[in-house]
């Protein structure tokens, strides 16, 4: 098993070095993620203005995947607009579940290709997909949230 | 207890196939029997050759198959029996595994609620107390917790100390006469611990509730004689005791088992039937409506038959001393906690540790690239993890095929995952 596939130094650098990492205000939108399997939680809070992610903020336990993850996350859609987010979103996650069969590209995932060696193990998946699904989520209370408010509880 | 001989830990090695599987370029060592143990050759020999020779379905043929299926069947409900000192085989009901044993014995209760004609000992209701420990498998908590949710009891619980053994001084407390059920794990499987029994029984007993086992780990590790221990039931399975998947037992005291309602229906589990009425056939054929695990049942008999040869005393020292030594050897390795008692005593060869921050699972797949199996997460006991404040743990886990080198691998293995994220 070739673990450097799996845990490339790219990871292993937003695991020690996370990107983003915190709760801020203000936000619209916040979500709760917990992975069942292993007890990985994450709180995300998305704050968006005038069509673009303004922050997102997260709070997280977990392995170093799920961890970096939600820090490859933060670099690629904090300051982007909410549909090139969702593009990324998209793009993420069939990249993880292409069971190795996918690269990912560069160009517009950056950072987040370096996970294309964990949709190898389907075991670990899950943990990499984490704080996407906090991020999509949060997105969603977030656009429902907007009209007439600007702090969300 | 008599003197234990020493398991030949190379010879029964030999009768498990898999425990010389590779993995990559790496023998496997195997230390998560505490979530299933591996099979010998005779288990999954037994079941072939039954498979081949005799399989039909049970009860009612008069064909010669159908003959020899329930005699396997039913000779291994009297193995089974005798293994764990059941004075009756009709006392041993096979479920699919503990879960649904556990869950057996809640839904009496929950069905005795609606009967107005209900044993008064499973009538249950608010005011009425049902008693469990912090450091269940979720297996023996929610059953017992969505009892208290949909009748209105109250769930209460015996504590954990840092320890991580059960706090006692406080069972008089939390036992009351209010109490209708105390159901407790003999072998925590998380924390590793074997819990006494008797304080906890002799409360019970004395207030008049109901008391019972999940002995899920300690059927496959150490010697269990229910009459000795002195419960109203007990429930197990089959795959942590060398035997498959898909087979589990309840062991309950045969007036207990006569005035519980059935919890599955159907077929098999009945004496007469008409268009408006059921009634049921004696115990254990009412709590096994449909076709069984017959298969399985063979399978577990094997199984039973592979442990008594080993003798359950020669079993029990022999994980003693690996527990003695796994904690010895772990208890080196820098920025390693033992979550659970760090002495060899009353305790099983389960070890669940944290080490330093490395997340279980990046632990668990570094370990693996070794060809290490361990168990990383919650362990399903999600309290358990609450109470020493950690989200999850690394727990390796030994039973009779288990070495010392496999320990040592285990420890230098840790290394390594000291490498990667140190």
């Amino acid at each position: 098993m070739n673990l450097d596939e799996l845990y490339q130094e790219v990871i292993l650098d937003h695991y020690k070095r996370p990107r983003g990492v915190g709760l801020r205000e203000p936000f619209e939108g916040e979500s709760h993620q917990v992975n069942p399997t292993c007890g990985d939680e994450i709180t995300l809070r998305v704050h968006v203005e005038g069509g673009k992610v303004a922050d997102v903020s997260y709070e997280n336990v977990g392995c170093s995947i799920s961890k970096a993850s939600a820090s490859v996350l933060y670099e690629l859609v904090n300051g982007s607009t909410v549909d090139d987010a969702l593009a990324r979103l998209a793009e993420f996650t069939e990249l993880m579940n292409s069971k190795g069969q996918d690269e990912g590209d560069e160009e517009t995932l950056e950072d987040a290709v370096a996970f294309a060696g964990v949709s190898k193990y389907p075991m670990r998946v899950k943990c990499a997909l984490l704080g996407w699904m906090a991020f999509k989520d949060a997105l969603v209370r977030a656009e429902a949230s907007i009209p007439g408010r600007t702090d969300a509880a | 207890m008599d003197a234990a001989t020493k398991l030949d830990v190379e010879a029964i090695r030999a009768d498990f196939p898999i425990l010389r599987r590779m993995i990559g370029d790496k023998p496997l060592a195997y230390l998560d029997s505490a979530a299933t143990s591996q099979k010998p050759v005779q288990v999954v020999e037994a079941m072939r050759r039954f498979t081949e020779h005799s399989n039909a379905n049970i009860s009612r043929s008069v064909h010669t198959l159908g003959s020899e299926a329930t005699e396997a069947y039913e000779g291994a409900r009297a193995k089974v029996a005798a293994f764990i000192g059941a004075p009756s085989a009709d006392e041993v009901v096979f479920t699919k595994n503990s879960t649904e044993a556990i869950n057996l014995m809640a839904y009496a209760f929950q069905n005795a609620a609606l009967d107005p004609a209900a044993d008064p000992r499973f009538k249950i209701g608010p005011g009425d107390e049902i008693v469990v420990t912090e450091m269940e498998h979720h297996a023996n908590l929610i059953p017992w917790q969505q009892l208290a949710l949909r009748t209105g009891a109250t769930l209460k619980w015996i504590g954990i100390t840092d320890h991580g053994r059960l706090d006692l001084e406080s069972v008089p407390e939390v036992i009351t006469e209010r109490c209708k059920i105390v159901s407790f794990t003999a072998v925590a499987n998380l924390l590793g611990t074997v819990n006494p029994t008797s304080q906890i029984t002799a409360r019970a007993r004395e207030v008049g509730a109901l008391v019972g086992l999940d002995a899920s780990q300690s059927v496959p590790h150490i010697p269990v004689d229910v009459a000795e221990l002195g419960v109203d039931f007990i429930a197990f399975t089959g795959h942590k005791m060398l035997g498959p998947t898909g087979i589990g037992v309840l062991w309950a005291k045969a007036d207990l088992l006569d005035a519980m309602p059935p919890f599955l229906t159907g077929g098999s589990m009945i004496k007469t039937v008409t268009m408006e009425r059921t009634t049921f056939a004696p115990a254990p054929a009412k709590f096994e409506a449909g076709t069984p695990p017959i298969a399985e049942a063979v399978g577990l008999a094997a199984a039973v038959d592979y442990l008594d040869k080993l003798g359950m005393e020669n079993v029990r020292a022999h994980e003693k001393e690996l527990a003695g030594y796994m904690l010895e050897r772990l208890e080196t390795v820098d920025g390693l906690t033992v979550i659970g008692p760090r002495v060899p005593i009353g305790r099983s060869a389960t070890v669940s540790f944290t080490f330093a921050d490395v997340h279980p699972h990046d632990v668990g797949q570094i370990l693996d690239a070794e060809g290490i199996a361990v168990r990383v997460g919650h362990h399903c006991a999600k309290p358990t993890c609450d109470r020493f404040g950690v989200n999850a743990t690394t727990r390796a886990s030994g039973y009779v095929y288990n070495t010392h080198e496999e320990i040592d691998r285990l420890v230098e293995a840790l290394a390594q995952v000291r490498k990667v994220f140190g």
